[in-house]
């Protein structure tokens, strides 16, 4: 919302596709002063305000923002869980001692929040529903122990309760938390089930409720200082060796295995090198990786020496455990290898394999893949017999539909001894292809007499002749 | 008499060899088909002339073969003496563009002794090495019984045993090579069939 508005005093809604209509998700101070509300469908509420401006929501993206948000959050105390879509909750019991007081720290907070442009409501409390109950109406402190006396002229709706049980409890004259307060118990949930009591006591602290805090993401990066400069080739490996098997260990409890290495090496005078190792699988075999690096190692520049390493898997991918079997892919392994290391000089890339392609069009039969990223797979199948290579086509003289008896190619002069064909390929209509411009295509292998086995075709809508590939 | 085909072929393994002729890719499968195992293929990226993997299934199953495309020769011998040291594959082929020196040779003897593999240069004419183990020109010929496979097969150079010529021609079905009788001998085989 905050990025995206342009104009703070016109009334401005974000919307969503919900419940099969386009709803307003979140709207500015202006909007809400023209009666609308989250939720409404937008139809109506361009009705109320025909000069809306509205956009539709990125939930993706505010859901990173709001772990950004929180990971911000940190500075205050490391206790952080997410409340709803829109909200933190931090735990600051303990931390709040790093401040001469909660309203200090309370100041600061809404102070940089506001820096960056976020408007926030901020309450603290005993309990978690309290100080939501507080957030919610205007933010503010519960002192310790004040926490019933500072809620109790809220709303029911601070409470977190459905929006329905609070409409009824209001019907019901039930305005305030005191209100509820004063009601004996056994009634109220005979009424309205046991939540709205579960609420109460969540936010007065009669029931526990805990705050499940964020995991930290996986962290693929080891790093080493060393006391002393380094310069040796062996040396550097030894210290690879070393973070490798510390990074392996985390790669492994992870379940994933590495694609992308980076091993960062800081030299004394500050300047940095980095050796890159792209991996031909997954992998987080330590002993495996190692002796991948040596190539990009060995052209490392070491001046006068390097005191700081780090290593970093910056592409991870998943790699279950696997069973050890007696035929384990031993060959397999060396071959990935080979891959990996050949791509250190020529660019994984640049191994490739073929795969098979649904297509009559000779040169479209088969795909190049990366051989790193691709599995052998699918079947070949030549229903007729193809050549072994494949050129652009380069014409020949030659008239009428048989092949010439003779003719000349790649200055030899040629004369067919035997001709098999026609196998009549067409175009693929639905591939604008600049070479099948010319049209139908007849095949023919011609033997010369001369030994040449060539593959040439004629086009009859568009006369003329070609050599296309060469038989062995 | 002539020498058995099969001592010659396939060549000796932990060598690099050279094939040059027309017909040097099908002598390349076939070797490749004939080691089992993976292929790697290293060539310039800039050649004109694509292998056509439809074509090679007739010789080999296309699975078993991995290109890598260097940008010039240096890059593809270095890929292959890479490759031939590691014996993760079983069969090196080469494109080559200009002759080796007798360093690069030799390297690639080396490693392909180290590894255990076969190295095979697909060479132009005239630019042997004297490094390689064997040398082979290659040339389909024509055959009025209607052979479509026909080859001949000229050993120019060995360095440990004789030099001979063979007619050859390759069976796709089962993907094994066969020698075609010498002239002379199919008229005696004519003959005792009258």
């Amino acid at each position: 919302m905050r990025a995206r508005s342009t104009d703070s005093d016109a009334p401005f809604a974000l919307t969503h596709l919900h419940k099969s209509a386009n709803r307003i998700y979140c709207l500015n101070r202006a909007a809400r002063a023209q009666g609308l509300h989250p939720g409404m469908p937008h139809a109506d509420a361009h009705a109320f305000c025909p000069d809306l401006i509205s956009q539709p929501a990125d939930l993706p993206g505010d859901a990173r923002f709001q772990q950004m948000l929180a990971r911000w959050a940190t500075r205050y105390c490391p206790w952080i869980g997410l409340e709803g879509p829109h909200g933190l909750v931090l735990d600051v019991t303990g931390s709040t001692h790093l401040w001469p007081d909660e309203a200090t720290m309370l100041g600061d907070m809404k102070q940089r929040l506001s820096r960056a442009g976020i408007h926030a409501l901020i309450g603290i409390a005993d309990t978690r529903g309290a100080s939501w109950a507080l957030a919610l109406h205007g933010g503010g402190i519960a002192q310790p122990g004040q926490t019933e006396a500072r809620i109790a002229r809220l709303p029911v709706s601070a409470l977190r309760i459905a929006e329905k049980t609070c409409v009824s409890l209001e019907r019901l004259g039930l305005r305030t938390i005191a209100d509820l307060i004063a009601l004996p118990r056994p009634t109220v949930t005979r009424r309205f089930g046991a939540e709205v009591l579960l609420r109460l006591d969540q936010a007065l602290g009669a029931q526990p409720e805990s705050i499940s805090p964020l995991s930290d993401p996986p962290h693929y990066g080891v790093r080493m200082t060393l006391p002393e400069p380094i310069g040796l080739t062996s040396d550097v490996m030894a210290g690879t060796q070393r973070l490798l098997t510390r990074l392996c260990e985390t790669l492994k409890e992870q379940e994933v295995g590495a694609r992308v290495l980076q091993l960062t090496l800081r030299r004394v005078d500050q300047d940095s090198q980095q050796v890159e190792l792209r991996l031909a699988r997954p992998l987080r075999d330590a002993g495996r990786i190692l002796p991948l690096f040596e190539r990009g190692v060995g052209e490392v520049e070491a001046g006068f020496g390097i005191d700081m390493m780090r290593l970093e898997a910056t592409q991870v991918e998943p790699l279950p455990v696997k069973q050890v079997t007696h035929i384990a892919g031993r060959d397999k392994d060396k071959l990935d290898d080979l891959i990996t290391r050949i791509g250190t000089r020529i660019g994984l890339e640049n191994v490739q394999r073929f795969l098979p392609a649904d297509s009559h069009i000779p040169e479209r039969s088969f795909t190049i893949a990366a051989a790193a990223f691709s599995e052998p797979e699918g079947s070949w199948v030549a229903l007729h017999p193809r050549p072994l290579k494949l050129f652009t086509p380069e014409p020949i003289a030659g008239h009428g539909n048989r092949p010439p008896k003779s003719f000349r190619w790649r200055n030899m002069s040629l004369s067919t001894g035997r001709a098999t064909g026609p196998e009549r390929i067409a175009p693929e209509w639905w591939m604008a292809d600049e070479n099948w411009r010319a049209g139908l295509r007849d095949y023919w292998r011609v033997e010369t007499r001369q030994g040449r086995r060539l593959w040439l075709f004629h086009t009859p809508q568009n006369p003329g002749w070609f050599v296309q590939g060469e038989f062995a | 008499m002539r020498p058995d085909l099969a001592d010659h072929f396939p060549p000796r393994t932990g060598r690099t060899h050279e094939v040059n002729g027309p017909s040097s890719l099908s002598f390349s499968l076939a070797l490749a088909q004939a080691r089992g195992g993976t292929t790697l293929w290293a060539r310039e990226d800039w050649a004109p002339e694509q292998l056509n993997p439809v074509g090679i299934s007739a010789y080999l199953d296309p699975a078993k073969l991995l290109i890598a495309q260097g940008k010039d020769q240096l890059e593809v011998l270095a890929v292959s003496e890479e490759a031939l040291r590691s014996g993760a594959v079983t069969l090196v082929v080469m494109e080559l563009s200009k002759p080796l020196d007798l360093t690069a040779g030799r390297r690639l003897q080396l490693a392909a002794e180290a590894g255990k593999s076969t190295g095979l240069c697909l060479i132009q004419d005239g630019m042997g090495s004297n490094a390689a183990e064997t040398r082979w020109h290659c040339a389909p010929v024509f055959s009025e019984s209607g052979d479509s496979t026909h080859q001949s097969w000229d050993l120019k150079k060995n360095k440990s045993g004789t030099l001979s010529k063979w007619e050859v021609r390759w069976d796709a079905e089962t993907r094994r090579l066969r020698l075609v009788p010498d002239p002379a001998q199919r008229q005696g085989l004519a003959r005792a069939q009258h």
